[in-house]
């Protein structure tokens, strides 16, 4: 068998794939994240929660009203932004005035009480959810094995990203998205109404995190404090590639991802803290992050 | 026949626990240009910003076209057919100069198209890709003015728009004021340099500590030339 360094390359790129499978969750999650900070500078603490709601809104969804994986990636993110835009409307914007650790604490209690609800209901074993009958199987590459649900959520995330990208960085609307991001009030000034732009942009985000959620679900267990483990990875990730920046978030979740996948056949010991001492290296060398404006 | 378009009573305005503006009344009839003048702090800035309710609270009355806007968010005020340009300009430096241009939303039928724009203003029509915070200071002034052309707006507020500019570029604004004028804007100008001002405007104002303390027509300018001095030093 094919090695590199005294390794399998077969286990290298299954590493790599699980690791990329890993970095689309950080990508989609930091996406949103660097939006909603860019706008709102609101340090969305509750996004590992609005993850967990995705992934809850869908199982409920199939196991109470037979609602099946294809539309419950569309309509979990919808109901889950509507969550996000009340969320917004009746809690989040009495904070704009005042300094952003209050809207932190905000998002951070909300979380608390999200996952605190999510167990009190659903227990903490965690329950399983169907990979969809139409992504069973796996692909055989000769070189290795790659599920083809895992395929999926890589192609998923980075389409995701890239329109999110897309509409923000090449539209008329992403235009004024970044004229709000950098002076606000003038913006509404000339009749843009600013207040409903940050509603729709932190429901958006959040609606990200939802569809992170129920892409998750098929290959995690779905339990309450599915959201608080990823989210601690997902701000560092943020704070890799850059408060606010878009293309930094989306790199650094998939480099991210393959760095620890690769980490994990290297030396396992340090793949659950390998992203925080990438990202103190960061902040030591470049605080504003790789992709971030000095 | 004179139609009032802006009739301001009693205005006061406040950032937190200053009060900048101490009930100042003017008003503005349709098709006419009126000046602003008085010295740096007097409040005329923040005139044209409680116009647009971009201070922190205001009390009073603004009639703009017939409706009461004291009450209103800014982004509602603007759809009244009010553009405003701001004294820093507020280009926004992650924009091009054309997504500058195309960023204000309509806010009255009658705009004129970006081809009208360009042709006004042959600068920006070469410079439409570049990063709109590296336009020189003349082509950021133009963006601005051509920015609040765009969108219809009916009623001008144009705070400093002559401000550090060369003086070949503020006569070219001086044509684009005049010509704004004959198309029948309504424009309400803060106006430090005098000597711009004074040929373009129908009517002038002169406000002190908060207030408005002089009004006149432009046929009156020269009986007033002493006063000016004494609260200018023009």
């Amino acid at each position: 068998m094919t090695q590199l360094f005294g390794i399998p390359v077969a286990v290298i790129l299954g590493q790599l794939m699980l690791g990329l499978v890993n970095g689309s969750f950080y990508a989609m999650l930091s996406l949103g994240l660097a939006v909603i900070f860019g706008l709102m500078r609101v340090v969305n603490f509750a996004h590992g929660a609005f993850y967990a709601l995705g992934a809850f809104a869908a199982l409920l969804g199939l196991q109470k009203l037979g609602i099946g994986y294809w539309p419950a990636l569309v309509l979990a993110p919808l109901a889950v932004g509507a969550l996000g835009i009340l969320v917004e409307r009746l809690l989040l914007r009495h904070l704009y005035q005042l300094d952003p650790l209050y809207g932190l604490l905000l998002t951070f209690g909300l979380a608390l009480m999200v996952e605190g609800s999510l167990h009190q209901l659903f227990g903490s074993s965690g329950e399983s959810y169907p990979v969809p009958a139409q992504l069973q199987g796996v692909f055989n590459l000769g070189f290795m094995i790659l599920p083809i649900y895992r395929a999926w959520v890589i192609l998923a995330s980075i389409i995701v990203c890239f329109s999110t990208w897309f509409v923000i960085e090449r539209t008329r609307l992403g235009a004024t998205l970044r004229a709000a991001t950098e002076n606000a009030p003038l913006l509404q000034a000339f009749g843009v109404n600013v207040p409903l732009l940050v509603a729709a942009t932190y429901g958006g985000g959040v609606a990200l995190a939802a569809l992170a959620g129920v892409l998750s679900a098929p290959v995690i267990l779905v339990n309450s404090d599915m959201g608080s483990s990823l989210v601690v990875v997902v701000f560092a990730v943020v704070v890799i590639g850059g408060m606010g920046s878009i293309l930094g978030s989306i790199v650094s979740g998939l480099a991210l991802g393959m760095i620890e996948g690769l980490t994990k056949v290297a030396y396992p010991e340090a793949s659950n803290i390998v992203v925080f001492v990438i990202m103190a290296l960061v902040l030591i060398l470049r605080p504003a992050g790789l992709f971030g404006r000095e | 026949m004179t139609v009032e378009f802006l009739r301001v009573s009693d205005l006061h305005a406040f950032y937190g626990e200053s009060h900048i503006l101490h009930g100042v009344d003017f008003t503005v009839n349709r098709g006419e240009v009126v000046t602003l003048l008085g010295r740096n702090g007097a409040g005329r800035t923040t005139t044209l910003k409680a116009l647009l309710g971009l201070v922190g609270s205001r009390s009073g009355s603004v009639m703009i076209n017939g409706r009461e806007a004291i009450a209103l968010p800014p982004h509602r005020i603007a759809h009244l057919g009010v553009g405003y340009c701001p004294e820093e300009r507020g280009i926004y430096a992650c924009l091009s100069a054309e997504e500058n241009l195309l960023l204000a939303p309509p806010v009255g039928s009658g705009g004129l198209s970006l081809a009208e724009l360009y042709a006004m203003f042959p600068n920006l029509a070469e410079r439409r890709e570049i990063q709109g915070t590296r336009l020189s200071g003349g082509e950021q002034q133009m963006l601005a003015v051509a920015r609040i052309l765009r969108t219809g707006a009916r009623l001008l507020l144009l705070d400093e728009i002559s401000e550090g500019l060369a003086p070949v570029i503020v006569q070219a604004l001086a044509r684009t004021i005049q010509a704004l004028r004959e198309r029948g804007y309504t424009i309400v100008m803060v106006e430090q340099n005098f000597r711009f001002a004074a040929p373009l405007a129908d009517r002038f104002y002169v406000m002190e500590h908060g207030r408005i303390v002089e009004g006149f027509a432009a046929a009156q300018l020269p009986g007033k030339m002493a006063m000016l001095h004494e609260f200018l030093g023009v």
